[in-house]
């Protein structure tokens, strides 16, 4: 390339490209991104790994994931401290996570933490509840609701216990069609 | 004690974490990060691993990330960005790999760099490649505002763009080329006329004298007059075999198998698309399988990022739900129906079907009588008037046009009594909708040839009308060439007068006509039908008119722009969603029925009809597929009898069985996994069952042993665990004897 920059490393950007879906391009204009949401806080050079974290709130603003009625979920499932502090790895490695040329299986995990609210583990009946209700703005009926979280839970649960394990949610998705296509975020 | 007393939660209501469970495999699976730093112990051994272990404070469980390396080969390591950890860990463990190979040997190190180098530089062409993609921005932002249902609408656009521009190439070097460069290449053109006979007269059609301005007009819209003996259409191809220095050239073959290449070539690519979405429907068993769990986990769009997108998604999945909600009543009332109302019902039915094959076989009447009239009043060349004239020549298609406007909204209001599922309503509209469409073609086809076989004596000298029809090929290339533009017009002319009136009346007048009317709603199923008619038309009409895959692109060029201008104006989009992955097989399997139906009029007119002797390089056969014979019979005698054996009988048939025997044989396999599949979803629901058991039991006889031994070491385990007692008497005493003795099997989601 001809033009130099000063922000990361050779070597950092080769272990982005190797850790993540994206190019040397990419990740340079992720990190203008990131650098945009708190330009006071966020270095420009990157070449002595900072530790500088970003707020949830900050995050959760951005265009790509304002609309989205889970976005508090997604970001803290990324960020390591999970409570929704995003350090520039964990912002990577989040777009990369839901960029189109990621795996299924590996969207699949991250998806049942996303989807699990009281991170147990299992997507149990209040977990889907919570996420019917955002998807909806709770506009069906307490009955409705009800009926739909137990024909979810009939037709995804294998070993009976009522509730979604990773294996279960695993099994389901892998027969969703739609689910490569809508878990994708465009950045 | 309770049965399910371990699963239950606290009173806190976060699952009283026991640490049993925390240590079976399938746990281990899942993904939670460590606050702590124990991830830096090696993998590998993940048994060990979990005495260390301190959680977080919020992430209760204490679990691991997936051991996916396999211990024996390095080489066929996963893919580090492929794996479920956070960044940090994925550089530690490329540095570690790095570290790793720098003990390989040097064969083995260069394989693995070298191996590294040419992902990235897939990576890197691919980025390229799609960069290089036509109207990557715009459909970008038709994703961001409407989802993925509209999107696949202009992405097929742009597939039928790119395969007109490949189809015309095809044509161009292949049949125009040569004969525009005969004359710098000192090629001689041989086109022996077979007898100065009755056949081969061919009036020219140009205008003689002063020509009126809105006859060229004419002209241009229904390609007659000067477009007529130009390269647009067959009768110019004047020329059999082209002789250049060194080789001779046979226009006439070459003509027709870029026919046959074109079909071809369609078919292997659309094929190729829709392999994706074809298995992706056949590993859908019913049909309403997992409708519940797809919407709910799969259905919010992530790409949207529109505030109006949103919320009309939001909306869409709450009537989708709401869908599907009644559907299961409507199925539980189908269920419960009873004897005579299933025979009131089937009857009814069976009239309104016939009263669709009626309709239907009126509209085909009328396009077959517009036809006609149509030709015939070209033929007495009476003019009376230029807008009327130009009625006259568009008749056929101003036909055609009405009938699939009107057929569908009268399909729409028929299926309503006929009280099938919604599903399914939906569905068999949308398969009358595209019969009718399709076959209309057809029919216009067919009453074109009646018209051209039709002698004053029969039979015909030439084997067709030679006196109305001297060439008849520009005759039919001229009608696909008409079909085409009006069709362009139509849709230029409704966007224009319909849609943005529409979008201006609702906006600023507040009349209840307005509020009825509604804002347009961007239908993806009629507009896919559209688009498909107009591809059917091109691939019939390129054999007769060589230049209209070219214009065909244009044409698509423009609608591109046309419907996204009319897409972000005018419409909002459909309240009845339609899905993405489904959509894309669907309209590939429409445009593979166009492709079925196209192909038949070519072969019935390469194959059947007498191709026309004052025109085009084939005068010299009697029909257009004799060439490949009369070539053949040049050949060398062995390239000759291979051919012989490939196209007869014997060989023919053994193909066939060999692909019935294939055919079968896949079919049972099929069955088998199926059979397979079920038979492990009932162990897997007899294991969990097995699992919770056996907890229960251990639970149990551990509760009994704490009872008999009444002191307890408290054993700090992370902070959140809320029933003391509960865990320290567990830890104390099942610390070690829990564990596993052998590291755990690769975990259930690792298939």
């Amino acid at each position: 390339m001809g033009n130099k920059q000063t922000i990361f490393t050779d070597e950092q950007l080769d272990a982005y490209q190797d850790c993540t879906f994206f190019t040397r391009k990419e990740i340079l204009r992720l990190h203008g991104r990131y650098h945009e949401l708190a330009p006071h806080l966020v270095p420009m050079d990157y070449t002595n790994d900072p530790d500088c974290k970003l707020p949830l709130a900050l995050i959760v603003n951005m265009p790509e994931l304002k609309e989205n009625p889970f976005r508090n979920r997604i970001v803290e499932s990324f960020s390591e401290d999970g409570m929704g502090n995003l350090s520039f790895n964990e912002f990577v490695d989040m777009f990369s996570v839901l960029s189109e040329m990621a795996p299924r299986e590996l969207k699949a995990i991250y998806a049942f933490k996303i989807y699990d609210f009281n991170v147990d583990n299992y997507l149990c009946k209040e977990d889907l509840e919570k996420t019917l209700n955002r998807l909806t703005k709770e506009e069906l009926t307490p009955e409705e609701v009800e009926l739909v979280c137990e024909k979810t839970i009939e037709e995804a649960d294998l070993d009976g216990d009522n509730k979604l394990s990773f294996a279960d949610f695993e099994n389901m998705i892998s027969r969703a069609p739609d689910f490569l296509s809508t878990f994708h975020i465009r950045i | 004690m309770d049965n399910d007393a371990v699963f239950y939660t606290d009173r806190s209501g976060r699952i009283t974490s026991n640490p049993l469970l925390d240590q079976l495999p399938s746990y281990q699976s899942l993904l939670y990060r460590r606050k702590s730093s124990v991830s830096g112990t090696k993998r590998r051994s993940s048994s060990r691993g979990r005495t260390g272990s301190s959680s977080s404070g919020k992430w209760g469980m204490s679990s691991f990330t997936r051991p996916l390396d396999k211990p024996k080969s390095q080489i066929e390591q996963q893919d580090i960005r492929e794996l479920a950890k956070p960044m940090a860990e994925k550089r530690r463990d490329k540095t570690q790999r790095l570290e790793e190979a720098r003990e390989l040997s040097s064969w083995r190190q260069w394989r693995q760099s070298s191996h590294r180098y040419l992902k990235r530089l897939r990576d890197d062409a691919q980025e390229w490649m799609s960069s290089m993609k036509l109207w990557r921005g715009d459909i970008h932002l038709i994703e961001g505002m409407f989802g993925t249902g509209i999107l696949s609408y202009f992405s097929f656009l742009r597939f039928l763009v790119v395969l007109n521009l490949i189809i015309f190439l095809i044509k161009f070097s292949f049949v125009m080329l040569p004969i525009i460069i005969a004359p710098y290449a000192s090629g001689n053109i041989t086109y022996n006329l077979n007898d100065a006979g009755v056949c081969t007269v061919y009036p020219s059609s140009s205008r003689l004298g002063l020509v009126i301005f809105h006859e060229h007009i004419t002209d241009l819209l229904s390609g007659g007059g000067f477009l007529e003996q130009t390269y647009l259409f067959y009768g110019y191809y004047k020329a059999d075999k082209i002789h250049f220095p060194n080789i001779t050239y046979n226009l006439a073959l070459a003509y027709l198998l870029s026919t046959i290449a074109y079909l071809f070539l369609s078919l292997i690519w659309i094929v190729k698309r829709s392999a994706r979405g074809f298995k992706r429907n056949l590993v859908q068993d019913e049909d309403r399988f997992q409708s519940f769990c797809n919407k709910i986990f799969a259905g919010w769009d992530f790409c949207i990022t529109n505030v109006n997108a949103a919320r009309l998604k939001r909306s869409s999945l709450l009537y989708e739900l709401k869908t599907d909600l009644e559907e299961e009543r409507i199925k539980q009332k189908i269920a419960d129906r009873t004897r005579k109302e299933k025979c009131r019902i089937y009857f009814l039915r069976l009239i309104l079907n016939l009263f669709v094959i009626g309709v239907l076989a009126g509209c085909f009447y009328s396009i077959y009588i517009a036809t006609i009239f149509s030709q015939e009043a070209q033929m007495t060349k009476i003019k009376v008037n230029f807008i009327v004239d130009l009625i006259y020549e568009y008749l056929p298609s101003i036909v055609i046009t009405v009938a699939n406007f009107i057929t569908p909204l009268l399909f729409s209001i028929i299926i309503n009594y006929e009280d099938y599922s919604p599903a399914f309503e939906i569905r068999f509209t949308l398969m009358r909708c595209v019969f009718m469409r399709l076959t209309s073609i057809g029919v216009l086809l067919f009453s074109l040839w009646s018209q051209i076989t039709k002698c004053e004596e029969e039979p015909c000298i030439c084997g067709y009308n030679h006196v109305l029809y001297s060439c008849w090929e520009t005759r039919v290339g001229q009608e696909m060439y008409k079909l085409t533009i009006f069709d362009f017009i139509t849709i230029v002319a409704v966007t224009i007068f319909v849609e943005f009136p529409r979008k201006l009346i609702v906006k600023n007048c507040d009349c209840g006509l307005a509020k009825w009317w509604g804002q347009q709603e961007f239908a993806i199923p009629q507009n896919v039908l559209e688009i498909v008619y107009g591809q059917t038309i091109c691939w019939i009409g390129t054999f007769y008119c060589p230049m209209l895959p070219a214009i065909c692109t244009i044409k698509y060029f423009f609608i591109f722009y046309i419907k996204k201008v009319s897409l972000i104006n005018n419409c909002r989009p459909a309240t009845r969603p339609f899905r993405a992955s489904s959509s894309n097989f669907f309209f590939l399997v429409v445009l593979l029925i166009g492709l079925a139906l196209a192909c038949l009029p070519v072969t019935v007119s390469v194959a059947q009809i007498n191709c026309s002797h004052a025109c085009g390089p084939f005068v010299n056969y009697n029909t257009t597929w004799e060439v490949l014979p009369a070539t053949v019979s040049q050949l060398p005698s062995g390239a000759q009898k291979l051919l012989f054996a490939l196209s007869s009988e014997a060989f023919a048939v053994s193909f066939f069985v060999v692909t019935c025997l294939a055919m079968f044989y896949v079919i049972a396999l099929a069955g088998a996994h199926k059979r397979v599949i079920n038979q492990l979803r009932e162990q897997l629901a007899m294991e969990g069952r097995d699992k919770r058991f056996l907890i229960q039991k251990l639970c149990q006889a551990q509760s009994l042993s704490t009872s008999r031994s009444p002191v307890s070491r408290p054993q700090p385990r992370s902070g959140s665990r809320s029933s003391p007692s509960y865990h320290t008497s567990f830890s104390s005493n099942f610390n070690e004897g829990v564990f596993l003795a052998h590291s755990p099997p690769d975990s259930s989601t690792h298939v």
